[in-house]
C-alpha cells in the first residue's frame, strides 16, 4: 500500500458546532469532522457494529458515542473503546485549520479505492493493534 | 406545670428540649430564638454554602413540630437579661418572662481577631443561617475571597465560595491546616489537597488590617504585605456565648461551668452544649450536644441519675473529595504511646494511629476516610488492640470499603451525632418497615447529623432491610457523582444555566451520553428555557426533532391530538409521503400516523409541507393521548374523552419529561383506549372521572394506580397537571411514571400532589404553567435552525476530484 497522502479542504471551522459533529461526503464514502473546541478531530462515518453515523454521536471528552447502540470510540485514533470486550476501529484521519477552514489528510489513493480502506486497516499495517483484524476489506 | 424557658432555638437546646419530651410532662415550655429561622442543622451550613443541600433540607424541626408539642415560640427576639432572683428574662423587644426553670443554650460566637477595619463593607462572619444567606448573596463569579483562618469552618466556608466561583485564597494564622485536628504532616496532605482543588493556602501570616475605601479592597498582613479581596470571611473559631451565665450568677470559666449531672451553680438554672464547661473542656461539635442533652434532661425532669462523662472528640471535614477525618489524641509527644503511620505521597493519603497501653488513643485519616467508623469504635470503647497489630491499618477483610457490618455489634454506635447505634437501625428496619435512607432518617434521625455515616447506615439498610431501594442515592454517572436529587438542588442553588457549567464544576468536565441528557433534562425543567440549551449535550433525535432509524433516516410522526384528524391534514400527509418519496407510511400505537425514511436534510421542508406541529415521537417527552370516541358517538359513552384528551394533550405538549409519557382519555370503564395502562389516564364514568397513574403496557406491563375521583373535566386535567409536574420534578431521568410511581409510593404521591395543601398545588401548577409558558413546538427550527448546519449535508469544498 502507498504512503503517499494529500490534503484537501473540506470545510469551514464554523460549519461544525462545538462539541457536535458532522458528516462530510468525500467520493463514496462519508468522513465525520468533530469539533472538540479548537481542535477538530475526524474519523470513518461508519460504525463497524452496524454502520451507525458516527457524526450524529454524543462526543464524551475525546470519543463520540455511536448513536445507535451506544458502541464508542476515540477520536484521536479511532480505537473502539466499548464495548471492550469486541475488537473494532474505525479509520481516523489528520485534520488541520488554515484561516477558519478544516483541512483533511486523506491516502492519495482514497477516491480510487475509498471502498476498500473503510476499517482501519492503516493502522493495522502499522502494527498499531491486533484488535483491527475485522476491517472489512 | 412548671414554666420552662429556653434561651436558644439552636441544635443543642432543640435536642435537649426533645429529650426531655420523652420524659413525663412536667413543663410549659417557651423557647427564644435570635434568629428568625426555626432549628437548622448548622453544621450543614458550608453545604447550603456549597450548593449541595437547601435551607430547606438542613431544617431539623418544622413549626408543626412546635406547635404538636405546644412549644411557645419566640423567633427573633434575643433574650438580654436574666434576673436569677426575680426568675426572669427580658428580651430585647421588652418582653419580661417568668419561669421555674432556665435552660441556656446560647451556644457560640465567632471569635473576631484584632484586625483594623474588621468592620468594613464585604467582611462577613460564617456562623449561622443569615451569614450564609448574605455570603450567598455576594458571592459573584470572579470575585476574589479571602478566608481568615485555616480550621474545619475556614476550609469549609473556602470550598463554599470557591464553588460559587471566587477565587479563593486561605489565611491561616499557624504553620498548619487544622492545626487542633491535624499534625504537621497531614496539615500539609490537607493543602495539597486544598492546593489542586485550586484554592491558595497562606500559611503562618497574621491578618492586621483590612484595606479600601469604603469596602473591602485588600488584605494586610503583619510585615506590611497585601493581597487584593472583594469579600472577606473571618473564620478564626468560637468562643462559648456565656454573657448570659454571667448575668444570672452562674459559675463561669471559659464556658458555664457544669458538673456531671449537667447542673450549673443554681439548682433552677441549667445550661448545654456549647456554651458550657465540662470537666475543663469546652466543646464545638454536635455528638456531645445529645449526649448532655439527654443527662440534662433527666436531671431537670427530676430523674436525677445519668452522668455525663465527657466525649471522644471527633471532626471531619465536609468538602467533597476532600476526605479528613480525626479524633482524639493527635499530638506525637505522649508519655508512652506509639505511634503507626502510613503515607502513599501520590495518592495523598495520610494515616496515623496513636496507641496507648493497646489501646487507640488517636487517629488523624487523610485522603482516605472509609475507616473512620471502625477507629471510633476502637477509640469509644476502648478495645484491646493486641492480637490486630498487623490489621491495624489494613483491615483483612478485603473488603471494599471500610467493614463489614454483619461485624457491629448491636451496641456500637453507628450515627456519632444523634447517637443511634446498629441494633436501634435494625430494629426499625424489622419492627418499623423502614426501608430507605429517608425512612431511617425520619424514624431514628441517624445520618441527620454531619452525614458522616451515611455510607454506613445505607450498608445496613442494603444487609437488613428486604425492600431497601438503592435508587434513591444512586449516582448520575461517574462523570457527576452525585444522586439526582442533589444535583436537582444544586443545579438551581448555584444557578447553573448550562450543562457544560455542572460538568465543569462538578463532574469531570467532559460527561457522556448517560449525564448529558439527563442534564439537559433537568436545566429544561429547572429553567424552562432560560437557560442555554447545548445541543451538544442532547441525543442526536433531540437536535434534529426526529427519531433515528437503523440506516441513519430518520422517522417523522406530527401530532394529532387525542387522535383525531381531518380530511385536510391526511391529505397533506399523503401529499408529503409522495412528495418526499418516504418508503413507509405507518399508523402508530398510539393512534397516529407515522412517516419513516426521511432524510434529515429534508426535515425542515417535511415539517413545512406538513403543516402539523411535532408530535415529540422522537423525545423524552409528552407523546400523545390516546382517546375513544366518547359520548359524542358512542352509545356506551359517558364521557366525553375525546374532547378531554384533546384538551390535556393541548395542555402538556411540547414539555419534555424525565422518560416518555403517554397517556389516554377513555369515556366509560370498558377502557378502549387502555387508560389503565398508561402514564396518565383519565377513565370517565357516570358523573365523574377517575385519574389514575403509573400504568405501563411495555416492557413491564402495570395497572395504573388510583390517583384521585373528580367530578367534572376541569377537575381531571387539574389533577393530571399536578401530579404531570411533580413527576417532572422528582423522578430521575430515564425513570417511567410507573417505576417513579412504585419507588415512591402512591400514598406519597397523592399526599404531595392533589392530597397536597394549596399552595403546595399551586406552586406545582405554576412551575407548570411557566414551563408551558415557554415551551413551543420544535419543528418550528424549521424556520431559524440552531446551526448553519443543523439539517444541512455539508459539501466538500474542494469538490470530488482535487
Amino acid at each position: 500500500m502507498k504512503n503517499e497522502t494529500k490534503w484537501i479542504r473540506v470545510t469551514y471551522a464554523h460549519n461544525i458546532p462545538l462539541r457536535e459533529g458532522r458528516a462530510v461526503r468525500i467520493a463514496e464514502s462519508e468522513i465525520a469532522i468533530f469539533n472538540l473546541g479548537g481542535r477538530f478531530l475526524a474519523v470513518e462515518n461508519r460504525c463497524p457494529h452496524r454502520e451507525g453515523p458516527l457524526a450524529e454521536g454524543i462526543v464524551s471528552g475525546t470519543t463520540v458515542v455511536c448513536p445507535l447502540h451506544a458502541w464508542k470510540f476515540n477520536l484521536e485514533n479511532g480505537q473502539g473503546v466499548s464495548p471492550a470486550s469486541s475488537a473494532h476501529c474505525v479509520r481516523s484521519f489528520r485534520t488541520r485549520v488554515e484561516d477558519n477552514v478544516i483541512w483533511l489528510e486523506l491516502p492519495a489513493n482514497f477516491f480510487t479505492e475509498s471502498q476498500a480502506l473503510l476499517g482501519c486497516m492503516e493502522q493495522q499495517a502499522e502494527g498499531a493493534t491486533e484488535a483491527c483484524s475485522v476491517a472489512r476489506v | 406545670m412548671e414554666k420552662l424557658v429556653v434561651v436558644g432555638n439552636g441544635m443543642a437546646g432543640i435536642a435537649c428540649v426533645e429529650q426531655i419530651l420523652r420524659h413525663a410532662p412536667k413543663f410549659n415550655i417557651t423557647i427564644f430564638g435570635d434568629e428568625t429561622h426555626v432549628n437548622y442543622n448548622r453544621i450543614l451550613l458550608s453545604s447550603v454554602l456549597a450548593g449541595e443541600k437547601s435551607i430547606e433540607e438542613i431544617t431539623l424541626n418544622g413549626l408543626n413540630w412546635y406547635q404538636q408539642h405546644d412549644i411557645a415560640l419566640r423567633l427573633g427576639v434575643r433574650i438580654t437579661d436574666v434576673d436569677a432572683g426575680a426568675k426572669t428574662v427580658t428580651g430585647d423587644d421588652g418582653s419580661v418572662t417568668g419561669f421555674d426553670k432556665l435552660l441556656l443554650a446560647t451556644g457560640s460566637l465567632p471569635v473576631i481577631p484584632s484586625i483594623q477595619d474588621v468592620m468594613k463593607d464585604g467582611v462577613f462572619v460564617f456562623r449561622n443561617l443569615d451569614d450564609t444567606r448574605s455570603l450567598l448573596e455576594r458571592a459573584r463569579p470572579g470575585l476574589k475571597a479571602v478566608v481568615i483562618g485555616g480550621g474545619l469552618l475556614g476550609l469549609e466556608a473556602a470550598r463554599g465560595l470557591q464553588v460559587q466561583g471566587c477565587d479563593v485564597t486561605v489565611v491561616h494564622l499557624m504553620e498548619t491546616l487544622m492545626e487542633r485536628q491535624l499534625d504537621v504532616t497531614g496539615g500539609s496532605y490537607l493543602a495539597n489537597k486544598m492546593n489542586e482543588l485550586g484554592i491558595t493556602v497562606l500559611l503562618g501570616l497574621s491578618t492586621t488590617a483590612i484595606l479600601g475605601k469604603g469596602k473591602v479592597e485588600r488584605v494586610q498582613f503583619k510585615g506590611g504585605g497585601t493581597i487584593p479581596a472583594d469579600l472577606v470571611v473571618i473564620a478564626a473559631g468560637i468562643r462559648p456565648n456565656i454573657e448570659l451565665g454571667q448575668k444570672a450568677g452562674l459559675d463561669t470559666k471559659r464556658g458555664i461551668v457544669v458538673n456531671d449531672y449537667m447542673e450549673t451553680s443554681n439548682p433552677d438554672v441549667f445550661a448545654v452544649g456549647e456554651c458550657v464547661q465540662h470537666n475543663g473542656i469546652c466543646y464545638g461539635l454536635v455528638a456531645p450536644l445529645l449526649e448532655q442533652g439527654k443527662v440534662l434532661a433527666a436531671t431537670i425532669t427530676g430523674n436525677k441519675g445519668p452522668k455525663y462523662e465527657g466525649t471522644v472528640l471527633a471532626s471531619k471535614l465536609k468538602i467533597m473529595g476532600v476526605d479528613v477525618f480525626s479524633a482524639g489524641e493527635i499530638g506525637d509527644k505522649v508519655d508512652g504511646s506509639e505511634v503507626i503511620r502510613y503515607e502513599d505521597p501520590s495518592l495523598g493519603i495520610y494515616k496515623k494511629l496513636t496507641l496507648k497501653a493497646s489501646k487507640l488513643t488517636g487517629v488523624i485519616l487523610v485522603g482516605d476516610t472509609s475507616d473512620s467508623h471502625r477507629y471510633m469504635e476502637w477509640l469509644r470503647s476502648g478495645t484491646d488492640l493486641a492480637s490486630m497489630r498487623r490489621q491495624l491499618l489494613f483491615p483483612d477483610t478485603g473488603g471494599d470499603a471500610g467493614m463489614d457490618v454483619a461485624k457491629i455489634s448491636d451496641n456500637e454506635t453507628v450515627c456519632g451525632c444523634m447517637g443511634v447505634t446498629k441494633g436501634v437501625i435494625v430494629h426499625a428496619i424489622h419492627e418499623r418497615g423502614v426501608n430507605t435512607l429517608a425512612q431511617l432518617k425520619e424514624c431514628t434521625k441517624a445520618s441527620t447529623g454531619c452525614g458522616s455515616c451515611t455510607e454506613l447506615c445505607q450498608q445496613l439498610l442494603k444487609a437488613v432491610a428486604p425492600e431497601f431501594e438503592e435508587e434513591s442515592r444512586k449516582v448520575l454517572c461517574k462523570c457527576v457523582p452525585f444522586a439526582e436529587d442533589n444535583l436537582r438542588e444544586i443545579v438551581r442553588s448555584q444557578r447553573l444555566k448550562s450543562v457544560q457549567e455542572v460538568l465543569d464544576i462538578y463532574g469531570n468536565g467532559q460527561g457522556c451520553e448517560v449525564c448529558k441528557p439527563a442534564l439537559s433534562y433537568m436545566l429544561d425543567m429547572l429553567w424552562c428555557g432560560d437557560h442555554d440549551e447545548d445541543r451538544s449535550a442532547r441525543f442526536i433525535n433531540d437536535r434534529v426533532h426526529a427519531n433515528i432509524q437503523k440506516d441513519g433516516t430518520f422517522s417523522v410522526i406530527p401530532r394529532i391530538r387525542g387522535g383525531v384528524t381531518s380530511a385536510a391534514e391526511l391529505r397533506r400527509i399523503a401529499d408529503v409521503a409522495e412528495k418526499y418519496r418516504v418508503p413507509l407510511v405507518k399508523i402508530t400505537g398510539s393512534q397516529r400516523i407515522d412517516l419513516l425514511g426521511v432524510k434529515k436534510s429534508d426535515l425542515p421542508k417535511v415539517w413545512a409541507d406538513l403543516g402539523m406541529t411535532s408530535g415529540q415521537a422522537y423525545t423524552k417527552g409528552v407523546r400523545m393521548v390516546k382517546t375513544c370516541v366518547g359520548t359524542d358517538f358512542c352509545r356506551f359513552g359517558t364521557q366525553d374523552s375525546t374532547s378531554a384528551g384533546i384538551e390535556l394533550e393541548r395542555r402538556l405538549e411540547n414539555l419534555f419529561t424525565p422518560h416518555k409519557l403517554k397517556m389516554a382519555v377513555v369515556g366509560c370503564p370498558r377502557n378502549c383506549a387502555e387508560a389503565t395502562v398508561k402514564d396518565i389516564g383519565l377513565v370517565g364514568q357516570e358523573g365523574s372521572w377517575q385519574v389514575v397513574v403509573g400504568g405501563a403496557a411495555g416492557k413491564k406491563v402495570r395497572k395504573a394506580d388510583l390517583l384521585i375521583t373528580v367530578e367534572t373535566t376541569e377537575q381531571a386535567l387539574d389533577a393530571s397537571g399536578i401530579f404531570f409536574q411533580y413527576y417532572r420534578e422528582n423522578a430521575n431521568y430515564l425513570e417511567r411514571t410507573y417505576d417513579f410511581v412504585e419507588r415512591i409510593g402512591i400514598e406519597k404521591v397523592r399526599k404531595e400532589t392533589v392530597y397536597a395543601a394549596e399552595p403546595q398545588k399551586q406552586a406545582l401548577r405554576g412551575r407548570l404553567h411557566k414551563s408551558k409558558a415557554r415551551s413551543r413546538d420544535a419543528w418550528l427550527e424549521r424556520n431559524e435552525p440552531r446551526t448553519a448546519t443543523q439539517f444541512v449535508q455539508i459539501e466538500m469544498m474542494d469538490g470530488v476530484l482535487v
